[in-house]
């Protein structure tokens, strides 16, 4: 079992696998604590037509899906806060077009056969140092602002009013937010696939619920869950040669079911 | 203090709000009622600045600055699951500025901790919110708007969900504010509520105004009062000759 860890792509596939649960642990609890888990899915979704973007361009993949996601985050956000009428609607629209939009630029872009269901449901094992330098920067960018910006964050998920009245700028955090979330959705796509983002954005934070306090832990707690998780859900998917994006959801959602039994227990 | 005048303000076509004229003195105890739709959480919302009128002016006296307003929203229910600890929700109170790199600052987690012990809740200060019972997470919420040391604060509705004896506490303990800053509050609890308030404005639409000095007279205190009585009394005195300005 050693030994294995000696190859370069289980190396990148373990960094990845913690990267990813840094970024979704963190971003999990806002997202989670702001209800908006439908919302960070139509993002997921829909960067699916930038990869066909970026496939029928032949830009790199990350690239395509980073530019195409943070517009799409943009855009609700826009939508959600003018209107926050008839905005699943309209969410659920972005959703279905972006897929569509990525499918039938696949299908254009000639002579290529990619495998599809490796953004559907991830291939952690083919994550390239490309994927794991932006998974490093991004998890700086997110851990820095964050932190710096906790207090802006907790007030306009908790009382979005009084944080207004209290001077801050709360379209913009709602927005940098969002565009938060659809980074962390896009770098998660490599990891387990855009189908099973919000697993791994909601289901460590939504264990971390019953052990926290504050935001800050809730966090905390999200990247550790997540990290075991997706660490536990490889070597599964390593040993019985499973889909990797599903083995770790799957992992995850016994380890929620775990921590309700524990729970009722009390 | 604060000076309306000539308020109007409607969400689409219809007026919520016509011709409000209202003065707010310093250190005044205003209770704000109407009935539901009347408009009162909306006349809070106008002078907070949450909302901007349709036409008409809305004046803070030269000493008061937009800062000074202490706001205590209507539903403190909302977001009950959410991670935070009392202390976390009183820091929100503090100004958006100077601070450190990392958490909170040593005076600022100070000055929250008085205003929790001004509120009576200290000891509660690092429980989670949703663990607190009504009367607590408002007081909660006032503490919080205290933290910004306001001159005025108001108050939606602040004792909505609250049962009997957790209203006066609450009320006890704006009487108790009301010696250093001005009060308004928006509520449905009149019996309560006249028990402390010094002036009164009925809210709906438009706006009635009462100084309460003349009927305060004729109630006990602790003994229940039937607010239709009460609204009748009130209905009477305005209709023979009390100012509506």
């Amino acid at each position: 079992m050693i030994d294995i860890l000696s190859y370069t792509f289980i190396q990148h596939a373990i960094l990845a696998g913690i990267l990813v649960s840094i970024s979704a642990g963190i971003i999990g609890p806002l997202i989670v604590t702001n209800r908006i888990s439908f919302l960070a899915g139509g993002i997921a979704h829909s960067s699916y037509g930038g990869i066909g973007i970026a496939l029928y361009l032949g830009i790199p993949i990350l690239f395509g899906a980073t530019i195409f996601a943070v517009i799409t985050a943009i855009i609700i956000a826009y939508l959600t806060l003018q209107n926050r009428e008839r905005i699943d609607a309209v969410i659920g629209i972005m959703w279905s077009a972006g897929m569509a939009l990525g499918i039938i630029l696949i299908d254009l872009t000639p002579g290529y056969n990619v495998d599809l269901m490796s953004f559907l449901f991830g291939s952690i094992i083919a994550v390239s140092l490309n994927d794991i330098y932006y998974m490093i920067v991004l998890d700086i960018v997110i851990v820095a602002l964050v932190t710096y910006y906790y207090r802006e964050f907790l007030a306009i998920s908790y009382d979005s009013e009084f944080a207004q009245l209290r001077g801050i700028n709360v379209k913009f955090f709602y927005t940098l937010m969002l565009v938060l979330a659809a980074l962390t959705v896009v770098a998660a796509i490599q990891v387990v696939g855009l189908i099973l983002v919000i697993a791994l954005l909601t289901i460590p934070t939504y264990i971390a619920e019953n052990y926290a306090n504050r935001l800050s832990t809730m966090m905390i707690l999200s990247v550790i869950f997540a990290a075991v998780f997706t660490l536990s859900g490889l070597t599964l998917s390593y040993m019985y040669d499973l889909s990797s994006g599903a083995s770790i959801i799957v992992v995850s959602i016994f380890g929620l079911i775990i921590s309700k039994i524990i729970k009722k227990k009390k | 203090m604060i000076s309306i005048k000539n308020l109007f303000f409607s969400y689409d076509k219809t007026n919520v709000l016509e011709d409000i004229n209202l003065t707010i003195n310093d250190k005044d105890f205003l209770a704000i009622i109407g009935p539901n739709g009347g408009g009162k959480s909306t006349l809070l919302k106008l002078l907070l600045n949450l909302l901007t009128p349709k036409s008409g002016t809305i004046t803070l006296g030269d000493d008061l600055k937009k800062s000074h307003l202490g706001y205590v929203p209507q539903n403190t229910n909302l977001n009950i699951g959410f991670p935070i600890t009392a202390l976390e929700v009183v820091l929100m109170g503090h100004l958006v500025g100077k601070r450190p790199l990392f958490g909170y600052g040593k005076d600022e987690v100070s000055c929250a901790l008085n205003s929790l012990t001004q509120v009576g809740m200290k000891e509660f200060a690092n429980v989670k919110i949703g663990n607190l019972s009504g009367g607590q997470r408002q007081r909660v919420f006032i503490a919080r708007a205290l933290c910004s040391n306001p001159k005025v604060l108001l108050l939606d509705e602040p004792t909505a969900s609250i049962d009997v004896k957790g209203q006066r506490e609450i009320y006890d303990l704006l009487k108790q504010l009301n010696q250093t800053m001005t009060i308004i509050v928006v509520s449905h609890d009149i019996s309560v509520l006249l028990n402390y308030a010094k002036k009164v404005a009925h809210i709906n639409k438009n706006i009635v105004f009462h100084t309460l000095d003349n009927i305060q007279r004729d109630i006990k205190d602790d003994e229940h009062i039937c607010e239709v009585e009460l609204l009748n009394s009130l209905g009477a005195i305005s209709s023979c000759g009390c100012s509506h300005d």
